[in-house]
């Protein structure tokens, strides 16, 4: 799938700028992609760093298996194949924690512990997904965010008379997004074959 | 209610730093050095996503520039103009999974154009808050693993995303319009 979607869009970009006779701007995409993705990567290491430190303190004070513990009858459901005290379920937790409160500088280091954690538990190929990944992918992408900060602050910023109007709106239309997102992953698991 | 999740927000990061560390202590872990010995990942974690950040990044933006998107989105606008989904703001819906820096861009655009408290203001913003940039996440979080084949992790991604929209599209339609 994911080749399709690559391959697509790189062959119908070129395609279209051939097509409009400016096709090297082609060429100085490529180039600032590539920039902008090394620059991401690398702003990355500060922020994985810093809270990879803080995940292990709060593992060795035992207050990631408290936490997983907690939310344990609704993990149980979403992620069978995660043993409970696991410390990928109280990454897991953290993540969408910080994804609900749009804390992004705190939800993208926790995604990835997470997915380390999962790979942990990965008994097939490594380099294929597991269910359990392709479950917490599911509800990351598709969480709740309480206030949508960034968009509310534009809001105001172009004189918005009532800014957090659509706070009610954007909850109800994440809330959809997130029931199809559990019941596509849930019925895809079982079609794909259950691993993980 | 806002301002309470607001305080929330501001403090979670705070109160974290505060009690990990210190219940930490006092359960007699040595807080520094399992703090270093954790960090010690930190490095590698970043730069493992490089390669499969730059070949995702590389092939949205020649799909961008090159005015590709712009020949999907006037392919769709006749099909979803009659659903009450204004065209303009079809490249947000289109950029929206692959580039978050991109489509608040496009948001801010509207927004600016039409006015915070237009129709196309408010459904944008809803659009912008309740979507995520699904391939930008796969690719970073999957390609920090080596992970190279998703399986469904797309579908189920997108399928969210496309529910989203239709769930922005009908409550704004109701609400605001």
């Amino acid at each position: 799938m994911v080749n399709y979607v690559w391959l697509g869009m790189i062959v119908f970009g070129i395609l279209v700028a051939g097509a409009n006779g400016q096709v090297e701007v082609v060429t100085r995409a490529a180039l600032e992609g590539a920039d902008k993705a090394v620059k991401t990567s690398l702003n990355l290491i500060a922020i994985i760093t810093f809270w990879l430190g803080i995940m292990k303190l709060a593992e060795a004070a035992g207050l990631v298996r408290a936490l997983a513990r907690l939310v344990r009858p609704v993990t149980r459901f979403l992620f069978p194949g995660v043993p409970a005290n696991h410390p990928a379920m109280g990454a897991i937790i953290m993540n969408l924690s910080a994804n609900i409160l749009g804390l992004g500088n705190a939800a993208t280091p926790m995604g990835l512990i997470a997915m380390q954690e999962l790979q942990k538990l990965n008994r097939g190929d490594p380099r294929t997904a597991t269910g359990a990944m392709c479950t917490f992918l599911a509800l990351n992408t598709s969480c709740i965010t309480l206030i949508p900060t960034t968009i509310i602050g534009i809001r105001v910023m172009y004189g918005s008379t009532d800014p957090t109007a659509i706070v009610g709106t954007t909850i109800f239309a994440t809330a959809c997004g997130m029931t199809v997102a559990v019941i596509m992953d849930r019925m895809l698991r079982v079609f794909y074959g259950r691993q993980g | 209610m806002y301002e309470l999740i607001n305080e929330i927000s501001r403090w979670a990061i705070p109160l974290t730093l505060l009690l990990v560390p210190l219940i930490a202590m006092l359960r007699g872990v040595s807080v520094f050095e399992t703090f270093v010995e954790g960090a010690a990942e930190g490095f590698t974690t970043a730069v493992k996503t490089i390669p499969y950040l730059v070949a995702m990044l590389v092939a949205i933006s020649i799909f961008r520039a090159s005015g590709a998107m712009d020949v999907l989105v006037h392919v769709l606008s006749p099909i979803l103009d009659p659903l009450g989904f204004p065209p303009e703001v079809l490249p947000h819906a289109v950029m929206r999974p692959l580039s978050g820096g991109a489509a608040l861009g496009i948001a801010t655009d509207l927004i600016a154009t039409h006015g915070p408290d237009s129709f196309i203001g408010r459904l944008v913003s809803t659009m912008q808050g309740s979507t995520d940039t699904t391939f930008y996440v796969l690719t970073l979080y999957f390609g920090s693993v080596g992970v190279t084949r998703y399986r469904y992790a797309i579908i189920s991604g997108l399928a969210a995303d496309l529910t989203s929209l239709v769930a922005s599209v009908f409550i704004v339609n109701q609400l605001f319009r």
